[in-house]
């Protein structure tokens, strides 16, 4: 589509993932999510007391674009740490119920649970468009 | 035009090589199982993005939300 070096959304995108360990691209914010997925994968991460980032991606169709082109994965919500993608709500949901979530997280592995129902939450969105 | 679970079911084994795939969904959301031989060796995001692949841009739109689990042919046999 555009040139990659003059592609600020991208570049927006790119370092909101090298600057955060652990940040949420979803549907809505934390606090409202718009989409199921992304509010069982809110209530995963608070469950585990992990601080996280969270982007909401509706503000904008081109954050989608941009991230999906970028991390070869076509879903919402998205999940990295440490700048990997770990996958969308199936992965972390499998990955929370083994225990692998927490592992990747470097939090005390508990004993396998159940994913939580969605909860409310007190992340600070992180809005990609302020950025550029 | 929406999507139906068989189309899914269909495309899926047609692109990936001594699959089987279980779709169920209502035309817009969809949950797949799927179990091939090629997942071996694979982590699971690599496994999810072979199955994703065989939809490319069809995934967020004219299929909403597919919900993926595979399974490699010998974790089964």
């Amino acid at each position: 589509m555009t040139d990659e070096s003059t592609n600020p959304m991208r570049d927006a995108i790119q370092s909101a993932i090298s600057e955060n360990p652990v940040i949420l691209f979803m549907k809505g914010t934390p606090e409202a999510p718009a989409c199921g997925f992304s509010a069982r994968s809110v209530a995963m991460l608070q469950s585990l007391g992990t601080p996280f980032a969270a982007v909401d991606i509706l503000p904008d169709p081109r954050i989608r674009q941009e991230l999906s082109a970028l991390s070869n994965w076509p879903t919402i919500p998205q999940l990295f740490v440490d700048g990997e993608l770990i996958g969308g709500c199936d992965i972390v949901t499998e990955m929370y119920e083994s225990g692998e979530l927490q592992q990747a997280l470097g939090l005390e592995p508990a004993a396998p649970e159940a994913a939580p129902e969605a909860a409310p939450a007190e992340a600070a969105p992180l809005t990609i468009e302020n950025r550029l | 035009m929406s999507a139906t679970p068989e189309e899914l079911k269909t495309r899926i084994e047609a692109a990936i090589p001594g699959s089987r795939a279980e779709v169920s969904g209502d035309g817009h959301h969809f949950n797949a199982v799927v179990t091939a031989p090629a997942f071996s060796g694979l982590n699971r995001l690599a496994q999810h993005r072979l199955v994703y692949d065989v939809f490319g841009e069809e995934v967020g739109g004219r299929i909403h939300a597919l919900a993926i689990k595979t399974h490699t042919t010998s974790e089964e046999a």
